[in-house]
């Protein structure tokens, strides 16, 4: 057991010396599950023969790469949650001229999608730069494409009604068969670019920072400093939306946020 | 005091019947200091918190819905919110996760076990109630190989025999008891100072 303890530890050094990615305070438990996963797809009995297949092929930690990120999101996951978005955040956005928002670790996009269809619902789709973050490359590339498979729509298309959405959630795509592709209006307003949470620094002055169901991923110490970071990013009386059952009682900066909404983990940065 | 316990943590997998089964399991764990108990029950991904509530009425324990980086404290009962997997850390924090299902299911049972049985291993006691699948069984078979203690609800008296019957199969249970004694089983253990 602690053999391969040591054998997880040096394959992250590896990846991060190797490639610059750094997994090494990523949740162990976590980590150690999605490792575990390739390990054995790729048949090997040791995290030490592996490490010698990822640092020599760079197709194989591209593979690796992608089994580290979690990309299982939805649009309008959590409808709750969005339809609170548009009672507590909107009326703030509303306030200013002109907003940015950041979308961190925004995987295929979804997320984003689903908050630029609310943007422009609300009439404010030319009053907001949209920023949209991921480090994986190949993810972002989804992101900014904006193609969805066709039975994936029907769940979205719930999630859309049940977020309170006005429209009809067909107003927003171009169908064929078997995907969709958003509206090019939507992607027009987003900014996507590469960016590492755990590497990278502040990112300009932000009004909103989504940022769900990526922290839970991170340990404490890697976490308090991603919030650290985000808070560093945001603007007084920004908001910071967080996934449902990420909770900031368990870090160090709960102080310098005040909580808006308990249950959809909204929180404000106080203004000192 | 909890070091003559020779337990540090119990597991609880159970999907459907399981409420019924809750009910009667959790409020007859009675002991003060009752170690750690972190259940996993299949629930549809949409379905309201209220189980822990429900629950923590009608229980001596705490009942609360898991915590992402909650350390475990004795006395309490942590339930797997819908739609996460529910895992335990290396410094035996709660951990949640949203990667994909497994078993078509999450939470899954599989994960809470496998992840609990690296961390508490031979300390751990894990328990399968009543389901219509096989959720758990690997999970059960992974505390056993780790030297931990293994119950299975008898299957005769569960409402769906087939998640006991898989965890039987997979594993040579340690004990096989009705849905009544289980309770009173687990609490017996926690007087137990082998």
């Amino acid at each position: 057991m602690e053999n391969e303890r040591l054998e997880i530890h040096l394959l992250l050094e590896a990846i991060y010396l190797k490639y610059g990615y750094d997994f090494r305070r990523y949740a162990a438990t976590h980590t150690k599950r999605r490792l575990e996963h390739r390990r054995k797809m790729a048949d090997f009995s040791n995290f030490s023969q592996m490490q010698h297949r990822v640092i020599h092929d760079t197709d194989f930690f591209e593979t690796l790469l992608l089994d580290l990120s979690i990309n299982v999101t939805e649009m309008f996951r959590d409808p709750w949650f969005y339809k609170r978005v548009r009672e507590v955040v909107f009326p703030y956005l509303k306030t200013y001229p002109f907003a940015k928002i950041w979308h961190a670790g925004c995987s295929a996009g979804q997320e984003v999608y689903s908050m630029g269809i609310f943007l422009e619902e609300e009439g404010m789709g030319d009053r907001v730069q949209i920023y949209a973050t991921d480090f994986n490359e190949l993810i972002l590339q989804k992101a900014k494409d904006g193609i969805y498979s066709m039975d994936l729509i029907r769940e979205y298309t719930a999630n859309y009604q049940k977020a309170g959405g006005r429209r009809s959630f067909s107003d927003y795509y171009t169908a064929d068969y078997e995907s969709v592709i958003m509206k090019r209006s939507l992607k027009e307003k987003v900014l996507f670019s590469s960016h590492n949470l755990v590497t990278d620094g502040a990112f300009g002055e932000m009004n909103v920072i989504f940022c769900r169901n990526v922290l839970i991923y991170f340990n404490r110490e890697l976490q308090d400093r991603v919030l650290t970071l985000f808070l560093d990013s945001l603007c007084p009386g920004g908001f910071l939306c967080l996934g449902s059952k990420e909770s900031l009682k368990f870090s160090g900066v709960a102080h310098r946020l005040e909580i808006v909404s308990e249950r959809e983990k909204i929180y404000r940065k106080k203004r000192v | 005091m909890s070091h003559t316990i020779p337990y540090d943590a119990v597991v609880i997998g159970v999907s459907a019947g399981g409420l019924a089964a809750l009910n009667r399991v959790l409020p007859a764990l009675v002991q003060p200091h009752f170690i750690p108990v972190l259940v996993v029950q299949h629930l549809s991904p949409e379905s309201e918190s209220y189980l822990p509530v429900h629950l923590d009425l009608r229980c001596t324990l705490h009942v609360k819905e898991a915590e992402d980086k909650e350390p475990l404290e004795t006395g309490t009962v942590y339930l797997a919110p819908p739609n996460y997997h529910l895992m335990v850390e290396m410094d035996r924090a709660l951990a949640l996760s949203t990667e994909a299902r497994v078993n078509y299911s999450r939470p899954s049972i599989d994960v809470l076990f496998e992840t609990a049985a690296e961390v508490f291993c031979h300390k751990l006691v894990g328990v399968i109630l009543t389901g219509a699948n096989a959720d758990g069984a690997k999970g059960l078979a992974r505390i056993k190989a780790f030297g931990g203690l293994t119950v299975v609800q008898a299957p005769e008296t569960a409402l769906a025999d087939a998640m006991p019957r898989a965890a039987m199969e997979a594993v040579a249970v340690d004990h096989v008891l009705p849905l009544e004694e289980i309770g009173p089983f687990l609490n017996a253990l926690m007087c137990d100072t082998r």
